[in-house]
């Protein structure tokens, strides 16, 4: 059996972060090749490189045997690489053939040559035993049809590796037992398929290959037939503890947060949750586990006020809140980091001084009888913030884009932490930063939580979320299936709840 | 910011200002004129008193449209429709104004706010479509200035029109003296000149409000934030809806205002031949002052001034259209030089905070 793709000790960093180390990999032809990890663990920067959309700092790729040095995706189609995204890449308004041939021509007054082309693709359609109607609109199709689309559409441009990013987030299960069909095909016909994924039963089912990635790095590359989900599942999270901060109080009796059977609207069909109840203690962190895509992010969201739900109640210090506005949940004493501290927490093209009012405008600290900004408190405050979590700076009036990850993040804690909020929902705090940010992180958790802080922690570490958490709920397709003592639980027994294994 | 960033974001406007006429002077030469000649004209007829005081007269409206346009553009929103806004308004403050007669003070603030309520509402129908119905402000603003021409011209000739005038062309009646608006002639000694007009004032008291609502109060904080991260504006706990009709009415109120220098300082009646474009004019002079009260006010001189400047140039033999060329040189490259200066700064930050990091 010839190689498809070799990579040697491919190596790439973002400030703060080392998003793939030292990764070498080997990749069979005419295998289906499944990539997993965790969120953060690499998968996606590896990919990019293989596609061309980034290059490595380091390492070699080579690409049935040839040396690739690719700097566009159009060198990686040129090599025979095909990429489907998991968010589709398709114009709508127009016909399943218009969109396969859509950039394969450079524009000209000459004729389209639809039907030429529609021979052409339903050539490779056959070849590939992939099936759709080439006249229907974009629109029309369901999900796993346009995912067939943007097959076609690669395997028309020649690709002969095909890789596929998440491709079963957006299906439902009777699709994807079509496109596991239709990959098995493919694999007989002699493409390569590159599969990403953190679905443990998926891979199982589908690979002949699997690469386990984590922090970077690649762990190892096992054949199916001689691992068990177990195994792969302990590869993908690690063994090894955190020492956590010892707890040096006892959680409290009062329900901070108190929701009660909450179920989620419906949206295209689906429901990202339904009939969560939970509630937070003082005093106690909470801790959710569940691999991205269970609904998780949605409960938070909802809690915070961004969405709203269809049923169900959310009680904050036994006030009723599910009719207030997201203003009046932070002002009344909930705190949100939200997972994407550049996106979604931080305004990156503006100081220090203005990103500790973001979430905390309507604050009387911060909000004159006149309605306006009180930027020396702003200052006074970020400047405290800077020394209590050691942010490096070169003072209050850096914009935020300057700072590393780490920093960055230390001072959206610290933002968070300041005037003694009753419940914090801290979504990914430490993802993506370095050491010494993760345990100064970890340490502010510990300290406030054991001060009276209710703390509702989402991580995809597995190991962060033990060590710091006194319970741990696990979600798995929108449901809460457990709720587990942090004390005597395992990253494997979590795994195995997070993957629906155990139940 | 350090001193030395300071200076370089100053940089941007006067560079470009120089590529301008550089390439203007290419032209120029070109078509075999003198540019140094021109330019040297240009100035001289530019600042004679009675031309400085044409230039304030023009740079009233242009630097009060600009800040319309500026409110919008400061929380990411493209009102294109102050000229829609303050020329419905203009023609309704002109008529209402002109029925009654009181005290001079109450009777101009009257016809004020009545201009700025009726732009605001033209206006705020950009927002309710945006908010309720997903149409993008640009596309509305535009339309509604096509609809709100239409209803002028309707309303000018059929029902605002001055009742039993035997003046030929439409036009609404005048306003009694008490709604003119003095001129500040007899306040700094300009007796020989034409007026100044009075609205001055409201100018620069409509730019101390600007800044004093966009970077002094937490809903401008609210529109800056949403302008330049709405993700995390959102999570922050702003309503984007409210944001956007507030925006879209705090705009329109300031573009109520665009109309009113001439009309109560000059016309003192809506007429066919009320100055249009100003709210076009004003998106230019927002982009060259960067919204900013200051660099707007530069901006809007700057363009009255050339101008002014360069009706003098029919006289002597070159096409005034080099005025048109100038203003548009003018914008595009300090577009460009303002972007370069931005991921100047931004690098020189980025370098100071890592050199920390190392100590």
């Amino acid at each position: 059996m010839n190689t498809a793709i070799k990579t040697l000790n491919i190596s790439k960093s973002y400030p703060g972060v080392q998003a793939n180390s030292n990764v070498s990999v080997q990749i069979q032809e005419s295998t289906i090749h499944a990539i997993v990890g965790e969120n953060g663990a690499g998968k996606s920067t590896l990919m990019k490189i293989l596609y061309g959309m980034t290059k490595p700092d380091e390492g070699e790729i080579e690409i049935f045997d040839q040396n690739a040095s690719m700097s566009s995706p159009k060198d990686a189609i040129n090599f025979g690489i095909g990429m489907v995204h998991q968010h589709f890449m398709l114009a709508k308004n127009l016909t399943v053939l218009e969109n396969v041939i859509l950039g394969i021509d450079r524009p000209s007054f000459k004729n389209l040559g639809l039907k030429k082309y529609k021979k052409l693709i339903e050539e490779v359609m056959s070849l590939y035993s992939l099936d759709i109607d080439l006249d229907m609109f974009v629109e029309e199709l369901s999900v796993g049809e346009k995912q067939r689309v943007e097959i076609i559409k690669v395997l028309f441009r020649g690709a002969k590796i095909l890789i596929l990013d998440e491709p079963t987030a957006v299906l439902v299960p009777q699709e994807v037992k079509e496109l596991f069909n239709n990959l098995n095909n493919l694999k007989q016909n002699g493409v390569t398929i590159i599969f990403i994924s953190h679905k443990l039963d998926e891979v199982i089912e589908i690979a002949d290959d699997i690469s386990v990635m984590r922090g970077g790095k690649l762990i190892d590359t096992v054949k199916n037939e001689n691992v068990s989900k177990t195994e792969v599942a302990e590869m993908m999270i690690g063994k090894s503890l955190p020492i956590p901060p010892p707890r040096s109080t006892e959680t409290k009796q009062n329900k901070i947060l108190d929701l009660k059977n909450i179920t989620s609207k419906t949206v295209d069909g689906r429901k990202f949750f339904t009939d969560v109840s939970f509630n937070v203690f003082g005093s106690e962190i909470l801790g959710i586990a569940g691999v991205e895509g269970n609904g998780q992010k949605e409960v938070i969201e909802s809690i915070i006020g961004i969405d709203n739900i269809e049923s169900g109640e959310i009680y904050f210090n036994g006030e009723k809140i599910n009719d207030k506005t997201t203003r009046e949940r932070l002002d009344s004493g909930i705190s949100f980091i939200p997972e994407d501290r550049q996106l979604q927490a931080m305004i990156m093209d503006m100081n220090l001084t203005n990103n500790v009012i973001i979430g905390r405008q309507n604050i009387k600290k911060y909000k004159s009888k006149f309605a306006t900004v009180k930027t020396k408190n702003a200052i006074n405050e970020s400047e405290n913030i800077i020394s209590l979590f050691d942010v490096k700076t070169p003072g209050t009036n850096t914009l935020a884009t300057a700072l590393s990850g780490g920093n960055q993040q230390k001072f959206v804690v610290g933002r968070e932490l300041e005037d003694d909020p009753s419940l914090l929902i801290a979504s990914q705090p430490t993802r993506g930063i370095d050491i010494g940010a993760q345990a100064l992180i970890w340490e502010k958790l510990r300290e406030s939580r054991d001060n009276g802080l209710g703390v509702l922690l989402i991580s995809a570490d597995l190991e962060e979320l033990i060590g710091l958490s006194d319970r741990i709920v696990v979600f798995y397709q929108g449901s809460l299936v457990t709720e587990l003592s942090s004390d005597n639980v395992s990253p494997e027994d979590l795994g195995g709840y997070m993957t629906g294994l155990k139940k | 910011m350090k001193l030395r960033l300071r200076i370089a974001s100053f940089s941007a406007p006067i560079i470009a200002l120089s590529i301008a006429f550089g390439l203007s002077s290419l032209i120029l030469l070109f078509i075999g004129k003198d540019p140094i000649e021109t330019f040297r004209i240009m100035f001289e007829y530019g600042i004679k008193g009675k031309s400085i005081v044409s230039i304030i007269n023009r740079s009233i409206p242009l630097y009060i449209s600009a800040i319309a346009v500026a409110v919008g553009f400061k929380m990411g929103l493209f009102n294109i429709g102050v000229e829609g806004q303050y020329l419905v308004a203009s023609l309704i403050a002109a008529f209402i104004g002109s029925q009654f007669s009181i005290i001079t003070p109450i009777h101009i603030l009257f016809i004020i706010i009545i201009a700025i309520a009726c732009s605001a509402m033209w206006a705020a129908i950009a927002g309710y479509l945006k908010v309720k119905k997903g149409i993008h402000e640009v596309i509305s603003t535009i339309m509604l200035n096509y609809i709100g021409t239409g209803l002028i011209a309707y309303g000018l000739t059929n029902v605002f029109d001055e009742a039993g005038s035997d003046y030929e062309l439409p036009r609404t009646p005048e306003l009694p003296e008490s709604g003119q608006m003095p001129a500040l002639n007899n306040l700094f000694r300009l007796d020989d000149l034409q007026d100044l007009h009075g609205f001055l004032f409201v100018a620069i008291a409509a730019g101390i409000f600007y800044y004093w609502l966009v970077w002094k109060t937490t809903l401008g904080f609210d529109l800056r934030i949403t302008g330049a991260n709405p993700v995390a504006a959102k999570f922050s706990g702003i309503n984007p809806n409210r944001l956007i009709i507030v925006a879209m009415v705090t705009s329109g109120g300031f573009a109520g205002l665009v109309g009113l220098g001439p009309l109560l300082g000059y016309f003192h009646r809506f007429t066919i031949d009320f100055p249009t474009g100003l709210g076009f004019a004003g998106i230019a002079v927002a982009l060259l002052g960067r919204n900013h009260p200051f660099g707007m006010g530069i901006g809007a001189l700057l363009f009255a001034f050339l101008e002014r400047s360069s009706q003098i140039l029919d006289l002597n033999d070159v096409p005034k259209e080099i005025e048109r060329m100038l203003q548009a040189f003018i914008l595009l490259i300090v577009v460009v030089f303002y972007e370069i200066i931005r991921r100047f700064i931004v690098k020189q930050q980025v370098k100071d905070a890592s050199k920390k990091v190392e100590t």
